[in-house]
Formats: structure tokens, sequence, C-alpha cells
């Protein structure tokens, strides 16, 4: 890991003394003997999309419920907003919103529910969460479904209604867990565009895990994970030269990955 | 301005909170118990079957009993009573048992299909969601023992209508009991799969190595060690201290076996899901990637 940090300088210094939007230093995570994360270190600022690159079982889901604290990791620090997560963690958990991999809706209930449980769970009141969620409802058109159940919704509504559901506490820092699996192509660029927008427009710092390389934008910051360890990490140019010159992503992500795999063989 | 800089400035906007005031603890608690209540109004078959099991036992097993099994005067009783009259309120607390483990289910349940995620990312201490999910469950199941305690009342046993209103205390303290024992379980189950070994292995023996469907003296009289077995389970002392609030009456060491139980296994429970040691940092959150 150090190796590509060194190479293009992974951790950016501060644009002033605004504290990131997430700091990981050093975290390492095990289950039993083997090894999901070690070593660990990015940094998000306000207005950064973040797309955090990385096959299937590279570590992703592990970073992801570290972070959200699902459980603590076993090594390193997790900074949210410049407080300590396991220190602090309702006032780092405060300000962040979260859309996981697997869906966390509850079929049984109405779209509108879901949401309010969700703000309910953050402590917002109930006036204040029912217009939020109609506000965040029609946002990603999906105002005329708020009294369907979610079993009848298809799986890209499903996933906006996630992502309204996290949006729900304006959060100022929104992690998303391949967030367009299994979703159409229209679904798919719908989700994309809303994320980048909400980054553009509301200074919202967003973390985005996925392994689908097409979903890397030319602006997007990238931090490349391959077997629980980061291999490069930066913009794209940069990530570019740090594969040893490769002509796009796609060949700069299986060098990178090939590489850590020899050397991990080796 | 830059981007960056203007990026900052809209951040900065945010509210940026605090710790969270007293009113957020409580709207969370409101919202979980919305939920819980959502949820089993949706599963009707759940509430049905719910109200059937303890019906059947006493519709069926206690009218055939009835003339079998003849129940001495013993407190809190101050006359001969009836068979049927004698389980009600270990059926009572067998509605909350079966609540209990319900919920255990649900919680298992949640943290397979992934909707725990959400309850566990939730700002406040996941010592006040757990707490927060075991109210809403005993509220469900007070509500469901009032409900078979109606349907007895048509049966024709009826306790004393002051009864109604301070086996409320103790209906919720057994229902937090066994709740929180859920709760433990739950902490402790790999796989919904598991659910059937809690059935053979917890709920049959506590129910049945209680006093709700004969009394500890007849016990004795038939088994020492089976009578030393009853006197150990927290189940026997939850369904004495709903008897004798059912007859206005307190059983202080009922009450005292109760809460030190709902003590142990609500702290146990908050040990199983601290994020530090519990079940998703042994297993993982259940994802690969």
């Amino acid at each position: 890991m150090t190796a590509g940090l060194t190479r293009i300088g992974a951790v950016r210094p501060a644009a002033n003394a605004a504290p990131p939007a997430l700091e990981v230093k050093g975290l390492s995570h095990a289950y039993g003997p083997r090894p999901a994360l070690q070593d660990i270190a990015l940094r998000i600022m306000p207005g950064d999309f973040t797309v955090l690159l990385g096959p299937n079982g590279a570590g992703k889901s592990t970073l992801f419920a570290l972070v959200t604290r699902l459980f603590d990791a076993q090594g390193g620090s997790i900074r949210i907003f410049g407080e300590e997560l396991a220190a602090r963690p309702g006032l780092a958990l405060a300000r962040l919103g979260v859309v996981f991999q697997q869906s966390t809706l509850d079929p049984d209930l109405s779209v509108r529910e879901n949401l309010l449980y969700g703000a309910a769970l953050h402590g917002m009141a109930r006036a204040e969460a029912r217009h939020r969620a109609a506000q965040e409802l029609k946002r990603i058109g999906m105002a005329e479904r708020a009294g369907d159940a979610v079993r009848s919704l298809s799986g890209g509504q499903r996933r906006r209604v996630e992502i309204a559901r996290a949006l729900l506490t304006r959060p100022a820092l929104l992690l998303l867990d391949e967030p367009t699996v299994g979703l159409d192509a229209g679904s798919r660029s719908f989700l994309l565009g809303h994320v980048r927008r909400l980054c553009r427009e509301e200074g919202l710092a967003v973390l985005w895990a996925t392994h689908l390389i097409d979903e890397v934008t030319e602006e997007a910051r990238v931090v490349v994970l391959h077997a629980g360890r980061v291999c490069a990490s930066g913009s794209l140019p940069e990530i570019l030269v740090a594969a040893g010159g490769a002509p796009d992503l796609r060949e700069a992500f299986a060098r990178l990955t090939e590489e850590r795999r020899e050397g991990s063989t080796a | 301005m830059s981007a960056t800089a203007e990026c900052q400035q809209l951040t900065a906007m945010r509210p940026a909170p605090g710790t969270l005031p007293a009113m957020a603890w409580l709207r969370c608690l409101g919202g979980i118990v919305r939920r819980e209540a959502l949820r089993f109004l949706h599963q009707r078959g759940r509430f049905l079957s719910a109200l059937v099991r303890p019906l059947i036992w006493l519709v069926i097993f206690a009218s055939g009993f009835r003339f079998i099994l003849g129940v001495s005067i013993a407190p809190p009783y101050e006359t001969y009573v009836l068979y049927e009259e004698y389980v009600v309120p270990g059926l009572a607390a067998m509605v909350l048992l079966f609540q209990g483990m319900q919920s255990s289910l649900s919680m298992v349940y949640d943290r397979e299909m992934g909707s725990m995620r959400v309850l566990l990312t939730s700002p406040l201490p996941r010592w006040w969601l757990l707490t927060c999910k075991l109210l809403a469950g005993v509220l469900v199941g007070v509500l469901q023992a009032y409900v078979f305690l109606g349907i007895a009342w048509f049966w024709e046993v009826r306790p004393p209508p002051i009864g109604y209103l301070t086996v409320l205390p103790a209906l919720m303290l057994a229902g937090l009991m066994l709740g929180a024992l859920g709760l433990l379980l739950s902490a402790r189950i790999r796989q919904l799969e598991n659910f059937a070994v809690i059935m053979n292995f917890v709920i049959f023996p506590m129910f049945f190595a209680s006093s709700a469907l004969y009394p500890l003296w007849r016990v004795k009289e038939g088994s020492l060690w089976l009578w030393y077995l009853c006197q150990a389970n927290p189940f026997t002392h939850a369904v004495e201290l709903v008897r004798f609030a059912l007859y206005g009456k307190f059983e202080p060491v009922a009450a005292a076996v109760v809460l030190f139980a709902l003590l142990l296994f609500g702290g146990l429970a908050v040990l199983g899901y601290d994020p530090a040691r519990g079940v998703m940092a042994r297993r993982g959150a259940g994802a690969p990637g």
C-alpha cells in the first residue's frame, strides 16, 4: 500500500483549516486469522466525489462497516469531520449518510414509513421528517410512490429510496457501497448523476464504492483497493501514472491489481 | 470564490450536531415502537398465532384436565380454584415468552437481511437502541397478553377487576426480562435456521419446567430435582409475579429474581452487540466486498 501512496501522495494536504469529511489512518481489520484490511489510509474533503474502486472481496464492505461503526476496527483511526469515531461515535455518525450494498429497507412498510423510521433513529421530529421526506422523494422522482409498500418497488426505485433516506438527515458525508449493483443503465446513470450534482451544488462529500470502472468520472478522485490494501490513490491522471503510464483506467486497474497479486505471491 | 471554498462554505452551513437532546432519544424510541407496531399489524398471522397458542392450552388442555388436576388453596388464591383459573397467569406469561423469542427471531432476520444496519448506524448509543427495541417488543407483547386475558374473561376466568391494573407492571417486568433473553439469544444465533434449536432448548424447557401449568408443590412431590430446576428457572418467577399481581398481590422474591435476570440478560445482550466484541465484529457485516 505504502508504495502506491508514496508514488502519488494519496493523503492530500487540507486546502485550509476545515477538517476532512473523512480521514482514515492505518486502518486494519481481520476476521479471525484472515486479514480483511491492512494499513488503509485515505482522506476525503467536503465536496469531493471519491470512488473506491476494487474487485469483489477487496475489502470495500468491511471498510464501510468500520466507517459506519457496525463494529470497531482492530487498528488505526477513523475521523469524520475531525471527530474520532471510536471516541465520539454519536457526533461522527450524526454527520453521516449511508447506502449499504445490501438493501436495508423494510419491505413491509411504505416508502414514507421507511424514511420516517430512518429520521427517527437520528432523533428528528416527525413533522420535520415528513416535510423533508416529501422534499427528498420529490427530488428523486418518487413522490408519487410515497404511500406504496417498498415490496412493490423495482430494484432501481428501492435504491433511490435508500438514497433519499440517507439524505433525509442532511448529512455532510455520504457513503454508498456498490449502489448500482443489479440496476439497469438508466437507473445507474440517474443515481450517479444525482449524487454528482449533490457534490457539486451542496458540497456533499461522497465515497462511492464500486467494482465497475465506467462509474469513475473524469473529475472523481479514485482509491484503488485490492486484497485489503490501497494500491493507488489520486485523480484519474495520477492513477494512470501510478500504473506505469497506463492508457486508460481499465488497463491501470488491471496492472495495479495484477502487480499486487504478483507482489503477494512472490 | 473557488469551487472548493464554496463547497466548504456550503458544508459549514449544515447544522453541526452537538450532543443529541433528550427529545431525540424519545423520538428514536417513538420511531422504533411505531415500526414494531406497524410490522405487527402487517403480519396478521403472527397476531392470530400469538392468541391461538394460549387459547388452545386454555380451552382444550385446561378444560380436559380440570377434573384430573385439583389445585388446593395456596397464595395468591384464597379458595379452591379450577384448573383453568390456575393456568391463565402462566399462559399470559407464555404470550410474553413467545413474544420475546419472536423479537429475537426478528433481530436475527434483520441482521441477515441487512436492515439492522440502519438501526446500528444511528448516532444514539447502542445500549439505548437495544433498549428501544426491547421496549417496543414488550409493548406489543403486553398488548397481546391483555387481549388473551380479555378472552379468558369470557371463558369465565375472572380475577378481581383491580387485578387487570396491578398486573400491568408485572407483565412489563416479565416481558422485559424475557425480551432481554431474546436479545441475548439473537446476539448468539449465527443463522435464522438455528432458531429451531432455541425452540427445543430454550422455549420448551423454560415453559414446561416452570409453575405455568402445575403448582410447584405438586412438582416437589413428584421429583425434587425437577423442583430445584423449576426454582432456578426465571420463567417460573415471571409466572408467579404475574399470578400474584393478577390478584392484586405482590411477590417480592419473584420480583427480585425477575429484576436480577433482566439486568443480567440485558447486560449480556448489550455486550453481545458491542461494536468492539459483538456478533458483527466476530462474523463481519455479512457482505464479502
